[in-house]
């Protein structure tokens, strides 16, 4: 039985940060911003005793029901797995993570087969609801087909019918094996390979579920396809997996969305995502993520260890905008392997370490094809005693002649306990390629603050403005939607950091 | 407040920075319809006692009091200040990058008007009074779409902070060396505006306003008529009286108080 069952939901404290605010009136005052998404749902939960062995894999793959090829790549990918060591190059700090003492499986139980959203659990309905998760038809309308992941298994896909009439596929991960198993087979760690690092063969070998798209050839996409995911039930890891594949001159715009609950223990968040973009294909990915980013004095919080990887073949175009707000550490590099010729990759970020927040975040793009161009525009931010890495690296191999790359990196400071460190790594190995990196750091000073104080903002609304404006460049290449609300969460991640 | 209290009453103001004593008894009682003209030359405790009324965190005021139109004004925060009614025009205002000025402008209105119960006006409302105060001061629209102060050059700063004036209409303005670098159209700007913010529609000078001009220059009071002018050096009012003292002090320079005469050579008369 899950720790979800017994434990009281626990309520965020909402206005904490405000009062902090009214005494303290000093640059660290706004940081102090308490976690809003912190409501734990009390749901049955299927969980999978804790521990990691061959025995667990053919569990996880048992109950999922598939097929002896996905089980024997998952078995391969845990047996590379043990002979890997975790990675230490990175900037960041924390305690070794046990992980025979993380249970990998999670689903919530279904009463039965689910025949419409109305039989889904009011319980997980509500949940979404306090989510924000965009289930209601009203929302549908909106134009938002939404794939939700509730602790790894995907509950409910709304306009299928619609995306199927266009040949588009858009479903849970589970269901893409079961249905499309030719495609998954097909694609399925052809750009992340199962043994491509030492999370990405961990997520291989237990991955629960995920999303799976599928755009055919020529087609548009007609609408925003939207996963949220969140991870509910304690000492759960979440390892999800996502498969995104755009035919030839197809196009998809892809949002995900994530959060978590509020915890004392750190619970550890392992990702793979893959897209490929074949000739002519567009892929514009998308995320805001909220994990739960630990307390004020960094006890819990989500451990975010995300493989993000792109393949752009032919004229195919890759962009990855995130605005990373979320999780006690986050090492993310969503990056483009830019195989085709004339093919283009972007990678737009934010990053909003508060608290005690880690992050090493970053992007690589690598230039294979002739004439691939490259853009990373990345701006970090740093309150209270958050400390943020940028590393990027640019490589362009021998045979890809006039490759051109355009990298700013921008770090804002709010105050002087936090930290910004800037890690471009350039390779380039082809002496026509055209490389431009700029960057900058600065501070949100107390004038700049007092101007807009003196024309009657508040300082919670000057810092969000302030901070909002450093980040525009990134803000515009999101979804109209998304950009609403990644300024939104911009702004409550950050309230308590000024005064 | 009650009706016949000043728009600003300072009694003995003294004020520190990092532990040094800067302003060392003020007293200034400033009416409405007023405009009054401080002078002194550079280092004299001009621009503190301008950021002091604003509520700048970094001065500690360790006497005296502040009335504004009947309240305590040095119990207000900084933006409550300006809610009211106070308004500094920045002697060097600052940039806000990738924040429109459009936006930073309805954003100030609407915490104002907020603050005043009033309703918040929306983006059509917002954009209809704006280009009716820019085309009254002769302001470039393209001004608006830029990053508040971003690569403003020196006048275009002076214009958008009286553009912020013309909108936001407080009942103090406190222009801090509203007139430095200015070539003589952009003065001409600055003082249409902050004379429309003096003047009613009918005409008659408005008695629920009042201006406080920081400047060493004499030259902006050819523009911008003062009411009273006070000559103020370390961090105290020498002499106080009406137009004709900034004139003395055009002809004599400050050397006529017995002290340097720091506008030499500066070529400001
Ligand atoms: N932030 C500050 N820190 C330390 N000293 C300051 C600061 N601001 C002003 N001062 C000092 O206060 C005095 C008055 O300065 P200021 O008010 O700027 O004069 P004015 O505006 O008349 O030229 C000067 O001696 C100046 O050096
Ligand atoms: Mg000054």
């Amino acid at each position: 039985m899950s720790d979800a069952l017994t434990r009281p939901p626990q309520e965020p404290a909402p206005d904490a940060g405000v009062r902090a605010t009214d005494e303290g009136r000093t640059l660290d005052a706004l940081t102090s911003q308490e976690y809003r998404y912190g409501f734990v749902t009390d749901i049955e939960a299927d969980t999978v005793a804790a521990g990691l062995s061959e025995e667990v894999i053919r569990l996880i793959s048992a109950k999922k029901d598939e097929p002896e090829w996905l089980l024997e790549w998952r078995l391969s990918a845990y047996r590379h797995w043990l002979t890997m060591t975790e990675p230490t190059w990175q900037n960041v700090k924390f305690p070794p993570i046990d992980y025979q003492a993380i249970a990998y499986y999670s689903a919530p139980r279904p009463r039965k087969q689910l025949q419409s959203m109305d039989e889904v659990d009011p319980e997980l309905k509500r949940a979404f609801e306090k989510l924000g998760v965009p289930l209601e038809e009203q929302k549908i309308f909106a134009g938002v087909a939404v794939d939700a992941v509730f602790d790894s298994v995907s509950v409910a896909t709304t306009f299928k019918g619609k995306l199927a009439e266009m040949g588009v596929i858009f479903c849970s991960f589970s269901d893409a094996v079961k249905e499309h198993p030719d495609l998954v087979r097909r694609y399925l760690g052809s750009v992340v390979p199962a043994t491509d690092n030492f999370f990405a063969a961990l997520n291989s070998a237990v991955f629960s579920d995920g999303s799976f798209c599928y755009v055919p050839a020529g087609v548009r996409c007609p609408m925003e396809l939207s996963t949220y995911f969140r991870i509910n039930a304690a000492n759960t890891g979440q390892f999800e997996r996502t498969l995104i594949v755009a035919d030839k001159g197809a196009y998809v715009s892809y949002l995900e969305g994530c959060t978590a609950p509020r915890r004392d223990e750190n619970q550890l968040h392992a990702a793979v995502v893959e897209l490929v973009a074949l000739d002519d294909a567009q892929i514009k990915y998308s995320t805001v993520q909220n994990w739960y980013p630990g307390d004020k004095e960094g006890k819990g919080g989500i451990y975010n260890f995300v493989t993000k990887r792109g393949k752009a073949m032919d004229r195919a175009k890759i962009s990855w905008t995130q605005v990373e707000t979320g999780s006690a550490i986050t090492w993310k590099y969503p990056s483009v392997l830019l195989m085709g010729d004339d093919s283009v990759g972007e990678f737009y970020s934010v990053a909003l370490t508060n608290h005690f927040q880690q992050a090493d975040t970053g992007t690589k793009m690598i230039h294979i094809g002739k004439n691939t161009r490259s853009t990373i525009v990345s701006k970090g931010i740093s309150a209270g005693r958050g400390q943020q890495t940028y590393r990027g690296l640019v490589r362009v191999m021998p045979q890809a002649r006039h490759a051109r790359n355009y990298s700013q990196c921008d770090s804002l400071l709010l105050g002087d306990r936090c930290g910004a460190h800037t890690f471009p790594y350039l390779e380039v190995r082809n002496p026509t390629a055209q490389v431009e990196h700029e960057a900058s750091t600065s501070k949100i000073g107390e004038d700049q603050l007092f101007y807009c104080q003196q024309r009657g903002i508040s300082p919670e609304d000057a810092v969000s403005m302030i901070v909002n404006g450093f980040c525009k460049d990134v803000f515009r290449e999101l979804p109209m939607e998304f950009a609403v609300e990644a300024t939104k969460l911009l702004g409550l991640s950050l309230e308590g950091s000024i005064g | 407040m009650n009706d016949d209290s000043p728009i600003l009453e300072i009694k003995n103001l003294h004020a520190a920075i990092d532990g040094r004593e800067i302003l060392k008894g003020i007293d200034l009682t400033v009416r409405g319809g007023e405009i009054h003209a401080i002078m002194g030359p550079n280092g004299s405790g001009k621009s503190t006692l301008a950021q002091v009324l604003a509520g700048h965190e970094a001065y500690t005021v360790t006497d005296g009091s502040v009335t504004f139109r009947g309240h305590d004004l040095l119990a207000l925060p900084p933006e409550d200040r300006a809610r009211q009614g106070v308004f500094l025009a920045f002697q060097y205002p600052l940039e806000i990058p990738g924040v429109a000025n459009t936006y930073f402008l309805k954003t100030a209105l609407n915490a104002i008007r907020k603050h005043r119960g009033l309703p918040e006006l929306d983006a059509m409302e917002f954009l209809a009074l704006i280009r009716q105060k820019m085309k009254l001061l002769e302001v470039d629209p393209a001004l608006l779409q830029r990053a508040v102060n971003e690569g403003f050059s020196g006048g275009e700063k002076k214009r958008n902070e009286i553009l912020q004036l013309a909108v936001l209409e407080p009942h103090l303005a406190i222009l801090d060396e509203i007139d430095s670098g200015l070539d003589i159209d952009a003065l001409k700007t600055v003082a249409l505006g902050a004379n429309a913010q003096m003047i009613a529609a009918d005409g008659s000078r408005r008695d629920d306003r009042a201006m406080v001009l920081v400047t060493h220059y004499e030259r902006l009071l050819n523009y911008i008529q003062p009411t009273h002018v006070h000559v103020l050096y370390k961090g105290l009012i020498h002499e106080s009286g009406g137009p004709d003292l900034a004139r003395d002090l055009e002809r004599e320079g400050y050397a006529r108080f017995g002290f340097e005469d720091e506008l030499a050579g500066t070529g400001a008369r």
